[in-house]
């Protein structure tokens, strides 16, 4: 049983002239409950599929199901009352908030708009949230600018609880915080999905944030899916050699003065190669791999994964 | 735990580089910032009365306010003081300032009680500044609004628009306008508010189109919000202090434009403006250089006034911005 | 060994607070020291004004900072810019904003060298080159040329570390160097400056808020909070077993640290409450987040005092190694 379920999705923007495909054909499902992880560097697309599955950004091709409704063609006035049941949290807990709003407002809102219960309900439903992810009752009255950096991403995630949904797209949602506020948030989540029985999008650039939240991986290339597996899979046997790169790089005391830098930058996504996205980077590149963009498959470990060389990285990390 | 965050919410309890980063006198450190404290926003308070008091406190705002306020006064007690046509002839012409002390400020070639015609024509200069810039404000902030909103063809088109307003000399246009629609309070007032929207339309575009990206906007859309209560509720209300600091402009504007057109003789000829009293003091201007003298002294106290009332706008809406 | 930097009790002061008080330590040769915090900590601050660089309002109350055998905070001001660049560089978080946009890389860099080592037009431009080739940017003579925004985020933190290193510095400060990169391009970066530090011979004072950054590239760590060292250790010990309760909460909340937790079975351990705390607190800043406090440290600052296995710590508790392992046990209480 899947709650959402995305189908070859593409999101297409222009810069000046040129199309840039940020999400390019990918595919995934959520299944109530599930905690997905959607890992990948600056510029992967990642953020962007977050906000297209949301329809925040139009898909330029694809289908979005969720809960067997084809969100992808819905008018937007139709799509509103999905949006009750699908939400998001931002990264940045300073610019995702209102500030000439105070929190009882930025939490009120939603009720109103979707008139959900009566005016004390709704009331009794914002003291309860606020109590949920740890703020003080009078934080209604408050504006943003009070709070810190980890209370505001608290009232971030009161809000897209605000109306019980299902999913919640979660981007970035501790990379702007210090770690010792970041633990605090990250078990906040693992809380309320486990109380509320929600599924989570997890998208992060932190492998090992990912690693810790989630029960499945996505990793993310250039627009394109290019390994997924279950947490300890891709932690354990990464088969794609930039996954495995992601991993390498993870600062780790362990490793003294080493590390295998990746080499080469990052890609302009103006600008791909031809044949596999990774190939110019790709330490196991070969004339194949120019030739021909490897699709996702199955491997002998379970996992998909979209590399012509995925055998040959079966070797346990260097660490 | 939660005790803990019930303690840290007291804001008195601030960190230290919490109660730095209000600090006005700091200048913008692009460097220092770790991963949490770079975005805490300099604008301490939003509410209605602590925005009063530091208004209040505020050096140009206070003197421009004060200003503008006795300007005002005169205006409202302009036909209390000097009931009657202010046109009328009722002294013998060009008495000097003094001169006469029941026509205090002179006469002019005509006759007519300069004293007079300042306080009249303040009615006039005020009416016309203010109602000519609800005017272009409000058709500005109408067209910026859908223009940064919409984007794509929409704003394409009326940026267009937009531009072609710009490229004309307004004051010509403005002549123009006038000429064609016959002088009176009620043209004069619309073809200066059809002039001067073009200034509004581009600020709130811009506005408009940096807000949209803001995440607070896209929250609202993924929570369902309808297009009209996101702009009224989330986008307008973050724009409005840069809407605010140009209006009291562009009222200044407004004003002198007025003059201007009077002093061409392109103003109500049945009303009495500063504009034409300097237009019929000026060939007088070796001998009797108080009758242009005079409603030019009250032109520019009136257009200081609203430029000392916009600065102190600035200073206290904007924060961030005046310390570039 | 004499330390090359020697700084004694450094405090820094706003008007109304005080986010660096009585900060000592020492910098010998080659070395990378690493001063981890989280914001608030003070860390930049104090990069800032070893540089004699502190932003407006805040200012040096007390302290020395000893470069070879001159007190750099009793130098005049024309002097000491002379000894920026060429004793001391610097570089810092945003590559964005560090370089000018309008001048050619060629140009900047350049102007460095003409500048501080006068040398001539073409003398710079050869030597620009061969500084682009030292880190490691590929066609240098044609990077020379470009502006940049032709550069992507890791190039242009090249260029600023080939900035950086073209007086030949005696000590490189890089803070949070690799705060605003992608974890890849973070991995070139910092061999990058490994690798300087080895083959220049510069000492490194590297700032960041990352501990496993830390323990992979530094030979010393120093742990602040809210102002004042908590631990100084080398890091294989500090992470093998943390003494401060702060430092051993950081290390217990970092997910990076503990390979095997998942959030199904486990939560991470927290430090209760944010660094604000600090603020009103007569004594030990970490006391109202701190699980072992004690009656005195809600009113005495503890002194930084010698502990095990050569490292330097300021609490008042009586601690004992606990290995992170143990620590992090006691906070799975689910």
């Amino acid at each position: 049983m899947t709650l959402l379920s995305v189908t070859d999705l593409k999101a297409t923007y222009r810069v000046g002239a040129a199309p840039v495909h940020a999400v390019d054909g990918v595919s995934l499902d959520i299944a109530p409950g599930e905690t997905v992880g959607l890992v990948g560097e600056s510029g992967c697309g990642k953020s962007t599929l977050g906000k297209t599955i949301l329809r925040l950004v139009e898909p330029s091709a694809g289908r979005i199901a969720f809960d067997g409704v084809d969100l992808t063609t819905l008018p937007e006035r139709r799509l509103r009352a999905y949006r009750r049941r699908l939400q998001m949290i931002f990264q940045d807990p300073f610019a995702s908030l209102n500030p000439r709003q105070t929190i009882g407002d930025i939490l009120l809102a939603p009720l109103n708009v979707h008139r959900v219960g009566s005016r004390p309900d709704r009331r009794r439903r914002v003291s309860a949230i606020l109590s949920q992810v740890g703020l003080p009752e009078d934080a209604v009255a408050r504006y943003p600018h009070e709070f810190s950096g980890g209370q505001r991403q608290r009232i971030g995630i009161a809000r897209a609880l605000i109306l019980g949904p299902d999913l919640i797209i979660c981007d970035e949602p501790v990379s702007a915080l210090d770690l010792s506020v970041q633990a605090q948030i990250l078990n906040l989540l693992a809380d309320i999905k486990r109380d509320l029985k929600l599924s989570l999008l997890f998208i992060s650039h932190d492998l090992s944030v990912v690693r810790y939240l989630s029960d499945r991986v996505l990793v993310m290339y250039l627009g394109r899916i290019v390994e997924t597996g279950s947490h300890e899979q891709i932690w354990k046997t990464p088969r794609h050699p930039y996954t495995r790169a992601l991993i390498d790089a993870v600062p780790d005391p362990a490793r003294r003065r080493y590390a295998a830098p990746l080499p080469g930058d990052l890609p302009d996504p103006r600008n791909v190669a031809e044949g596999c996205r990774f190939q110019p980077r790709c330490p196991l590149a070969t004339e194949l791999c120019t030739r021909q963009a490897p699709e996702l498959r199955v491997t002998s470990t379970g996992h998909q994964v979209a590399c012509h060389h995925a055998e040959m990285t079966a070797a346990p990390s260097a660490a | 735990m939660t005790d803990a965050i019930l303690d840290s919410t007291r804001p008195a309890e601030r960190s230290p580089d919490d109660r730095l980063r209000t600090d006005p006198e700091r200048p913008e450190w692009p460097n220092i910032h770790a991963p949490d404290t770079h975005l805490i926003a300099a604008d301490a308070g939003h509410s209605r009365s602590q925005l009063l008091r530091r208004l209040g406190r505020n050096p140009s705002f206070v003197a421009g306010a004060g200003l503008l306020l006795v300007i005002f006064a005169a205006a409202v007690s302009a036909p209390v003081l000097f009931p009657g046509d202010p046109l009328s002839m009722v002294a013998r012409p060009l008495l000097w300032p003094g001169q006469d002390l029941a026509y205090a400020l002179g006469t002019d070639s005509l006759g007519r009680d300069v004293a007079a015609g300042l306080m009249h024509g303040a009615r006039v200069s005020l009416l016309i500044g203010l109602v000519a810039t609800t005017i272009g404000v409000a058709v500005g902030t109408a067209v910026g609004a859908v223009a940064g909103c919409r984007g794509g063809r929409i704003d394409d088109i009326l940026v267009r628009i937009i531009e072609l307003f710009q490229t004309v000399p307004s004051f010509i246009l403005l002549v123009v306008l006038v000429a064609i629609a016959q002088p009176s309070i009620t043209t004069v007032t619309w073809a200066i508010g059809l002039v001067t929207w073009p200034t509004i339309a581009r600020l709130v575009r811009a506005e408009f189109r940096v807000l949209r990206e803001k995440e607070f906007v896209m929250a609202a859309r993924s929570l369902g919000f309808s297009d009209s209560r996101i702009v009224i509720r989330e986008i307008l209300p973050n724009a409005l202090p840069a809407i605010i600091v140009t209006t009291s402009v562009m009222v200044a504007t407004a004003i002198l434009m007025e003059a201007a057109l009077s002093f061409l003789g392109l103003g109500d000829p049945n009303v009495v403006s500063w504009g034409s009293m300097i237009g019929s003091g000026r060939e007088l201007i070796r001998t009797a250089w108080y009758l242009t003298a005079l409603p030019g002294v009250v032109i520019v106290l009136t257009v200081l006034s609203l430029n000392l009332i916009g600065d102190g706008l600035t200073d206290v809406l904007n924060p961030r911005l005046s310390k570039e | 060994m004499t330390p090359l930097l020697d700084v004694r009790d450094l405090t820094i002061c706003f008007p109304n607070a005080t986010p660096v008080r009585n900060l000592s330590f020492g910098l010998a040769p080659a070395e990378a020291l690493a001063i981890v915090g989280e914001s608030g900590s003070g860390k930049s601050l104090t990069a800032l004004a070893l540089m004699r660089l502190l932003p407006g309002a805040a200012r040096i109350a007390s302290g020395r900072v000893r470069l070879d055998n001159d007190d750099l905070l009793a130098l005049p001001e024309v002097e000491m810019r002379s000894r920026r660049g060429r004793d001391i560089a610097m570089i810092f978080q945003e590559p964005m904003t560090s370089l000018n946009p309008v001048l050619t890389i060629g140009r900047q860099i350049a102007e460095v060298l003409q500048l501080h080592r006068g040398l001539t037009k073409a003398q710079a431009r050869r030597e620009a080159a061969e500084l682009l080739d030292l880190v490691r940017i590929p066609n240098p003579e044609r990077c020379l040329d470009d502006h940049p925004h032709r550069l992507s985020g890791g190039m242009r933190q090249r260029v600023m570390i080939a900035i950086a290193a073209a007086c030949r510095p005696k000590i490189l400060i890089a803070d949070e160097p690799t705060t605003a990169l992608d974890v890849t391009i973070q991995a070139q970066v910092l061999e990058l400056l490994d690798r300087l530090r080895r083959e220049l011979s510069l000492s490194l004072l590297l700032i960041t808020h990352d501990l496993g950054l830390v323990g992979q590239w530094a030979d010393r760590v120093i742990v602040m909070y809210a102002g004042r060292k908590v631990e100084e250790a080398s890091p294989g010990i500090l992470f093998e077993r943390p003494l401060h309760p702060y430092t051993r909460g950081l290390l217990a909340a970092s997910p990076r640290l503990h390979d095997r937790l998942h959030y199904r079975s486990a939560r991470l351990a927290e430090i209760p409450g944010n660094i604000a705390s600090a603020a009103t607190q007569a004594g030990c800043p970490f006391a109202p987040r701190c699980p072992d406090r004690l009656a005195r440290c809600r009113t005495n600052v503890p002194d930084e005092r010698d502990a095990a296995s050569g490292r330097r710590v300021a609490c008042h508790v009586d601690l004992t190694e606990s290995s992170r392992g143990l620590h992090h046990d006691a906070a799975l209480s689910y």
